[in-house]
């Protein structure tokens, strides 16, 4: 008697623990794989899924009614501030801070990285104390520093170090208000910066740097040309962030009594006392520029992705024209035309 | 040490010279006092167990590795330092930069540049290094695509590309600046095994057109086959070389028999 190790035709087939009534009978070993090609596949069903997903939806409805009904939205005030002239230069002053912050932030980011990144150790120590500072204090603490500046430095001059002036003027003729909010911005977005792009460069596979270097490229056109493309990839998601937070970052500016967005909606509700709807107006303007920058940076990630992927995938645009351009395939007369792809 | 004594086919001097090269890490001394010296045509092959210094030895030639002790010096030019009397002086990398352009490196993972093209890969060193108008450099380089069988490939991006043929781009990059020498760092060693002929028929065809190279390899059949001289490394030095039919098939030392009975 040999051992056989398929079941025989008529023995129960070897189950699994506790089988459920009903069930069918386990693997059948002269199952006919041949034979499935005619049957219907049923997907599996997911109740608890689609509940939850259900009950979600339920309660963000309710929220969204609320906004809609609840009269302390005070939705006719929004509409009158969100387009007035106040609120619309206060936009155009956030703008300008955040871009003026972002500008020196990365500029000196950029510089502070490569001085942390250099073989100096000199340079090294004072990057590295640079980030350490400046990380250290709070935005708001740094403004309102920057601000009394003059209390500190009555005068501004250019001169030898330790040596003669030539010539010198008052501080607060030179730091407005303004310059000094964004010279507070761009010093602290700058030590943040420089630890993003610092991240970047290291994130570069080093075999790079030396295919570069054995080649005789010179160490510049290296790291501009070879690296820092490369390391795009690794600051762009990183750096939009801190833009964002930057422009978000300049309401804190309002200490310093400048115009901008959140100062100006609290001017005005200070004056109507109508505080919900124009924290409103300050939010709903701080969504619309986020959404702006973030599209950026998808184009600007996009750029910076080419030869990462064998094909680049589709932009949204793109996807919806393809998208548009594959309906009137399906209707029958369409499908009838020769060469339609699929 | 084996004698480094060997009919030369030109009396000229060696196109590579190395003499008594140090280079530890750390505690771990790596090359110790290793001697070499390639003549102008001929085709190298370095062979050895891993961890014998065989990498560090091409890296060292271009100065990639900055070393401990010893001097090379390519086509009679000292590597990486100047004489003036009785002193070296190190050279700024500026000036570094400059001698390796006569020093061509495949590197065992390719290390093409992945964002650019591979046309742009081939004509970055050029126009960066030796300054060459973009249009030559252009030319050049679309005959240098169809010299290793890629022509049609000059706009693909590297990944787009098999490994055979990243690394075919690879010394094509290398030979773009027309170096004295080519230096080949494990090239098949990243590759699948049916990729490895494509790129040693490249290096073959190098061969034959009288190009000075110093290859690193496992393949004793290329070795065999291609090789003027083969070079058994072990410990940091030279353990013997010759000929590869003495080398491979009358080995004197006993390590040189220890290891090619564990790759043959």
């Amino acid at each position: 008697m040999t051992v056989s190790i398929t079941a025989p035709p008529g023995a129960p087939a070897r189950r699994g623990p506790a089988p459920g009534p009903g069930s069918d009978p386990g693997p059948d070993p002269r199952l006919d794989l041949d034979e499935l090609a005619g049957l219907r596949t049923v997907p599996a069903r997911h109740p608890w899924r689609w509940g939850i997903g259900i009950a979600a939806l339920v309660v963000l409805a309710q929220f969204a009614h609320g906004l809609a009904t609840n009269p302390g939205w005070d939705w006719a005030t929004f509409r009158v501030y969100f387009t007035a002239d106040t609120i619309v230069q206060a936009v155009g002053r956030t703008l300008e801070l955040t871009a003026y912050g972002t500008l020196l932030g990365f500029l000196l980011g950029a510089v502070v990285a490569g001085m942390r990144l250099s073989r100096s150790a000199i340079l090294r120590s004072i990057a590295w104390a640079y980030v350490w500072v400046f990380r250290s204090i709070p935005l708001i603490v740094q403004l309102v520093f920057w601000f009394n500046l003059s209390y500190l430095y009555k005068r501004f001059g250019i001169g030898i170090p330790f040596g003669p002036t030539f010539g010198d003027v008052e501080t607060g003729g030179v730091l407005s208000a303004l310059g000094a909010a964004v010279l507070g911005l761009g010093l602290h977005q700058g030590a943040f910066a420089a630890e993003i792009i610092r991240g970047g460069i290291i994130a570069v596979d080093a075999g790079q740097r030396e295919a570069a270097a054995a080649l005789g490229i010179p160490r510049w056109r290296q790291g501009w040309r070879i690296v820092l493309p490369q390391a795009m990839r690794g600051i762009l998601p990183a750096a939009a962030n801190e833009v964002i937070s930057l422009l978000k970052g300049t309401s804190v500016v309002y200490v310093m009594a400048i115009g901008e967005l959140f100062y100006q909606a609290q001017v005005v509700y200070g004056r109507t006392g109508r505080v919900v709807p124009l924290l409103m107006v300050a939010t709903v303007w701080y969504v619309l520029l986020t959404t702006v920058l973030s599209i950026g940076q998808y184009y600007v990630e996009r750029y910076f992705a080419r030869g990462a992927q064998r094909t680049p995938p589709p932009t949204p645009l793109q996807r919806a024209r393809a998208f548009v351009r594959a309906r009137p395939a399906r209707t029958p007369a369409a499908a009838r035309t020769p060469g339609g792809r699929s | 040490m084996t004698a480094l004594a060997k009919p030369a086919p030109d009396t000229a001097a060696p196109m590579v010279q190395v003499r008594g090269l140090h280079k530890s890490f750390g505690q771990l001394a790596v090359l110790r006092g290793l001697d070499l010296d390639v003549p102008a045509g001929s085709v190298t092959v370095v062979l050895g167990p891993s961890g014998s210094g065989k990498s560090t030895l091409l890296r060292a030639i271009n100065h990639l590795e900055k070393l401990d002790g010893g001097y090379v010096a390519i086509d009679g030019e000292l590597i990486g330092y100047r004489r003036s009397g009785d002193r070296l002086h190190e050279l700024k990398e500026r000036e570094v930069l400059r001698q390796r352009t006569d020093i061509g490196f495949v590197f065992q993972n390719f290390n093409l540049f992945p964002h650019l093209t591979v046309l742009e890969n081939l004509v970055e060193a050029p126009i960066a290094a030796l300054r060459r108008p973009r249009a030559e450099a252009r030319t050049a380089a679309l005959a240098l695509l169809e010299r290793v069988g890629l022509a049609d490939k000059a706009d693909a991006y590297p990944r787009q590309l098999s490994g055979g043929q990243q690394q075919r781009v690879a010394i094509a990059r290398a030979l773009a600046l027309e170096p004295k020498v080519l230096l080949f760092d494990e090239p098949t060693s990243a590759l699948d095994p049916e990729l490895v002929g494509e790129v040693l028929d490249v290096i073959k065809d190098l061969a034959r057109t009288g190009t000075t190279m110093i290859v690193v390899t496992h393949e004793i059949g290329f070795a065999r086959e291609v090789a003027d001289t083969v070079v058994f490394m072990d410990g940091g030095v030279v353990v013997e070389q010759g000929p590869p039919a003495e080398v491979l098939d009358h080995p004197r030392h006993e390590r040189t028999r220890a290891f090619l009975a564990k790759v043959l």
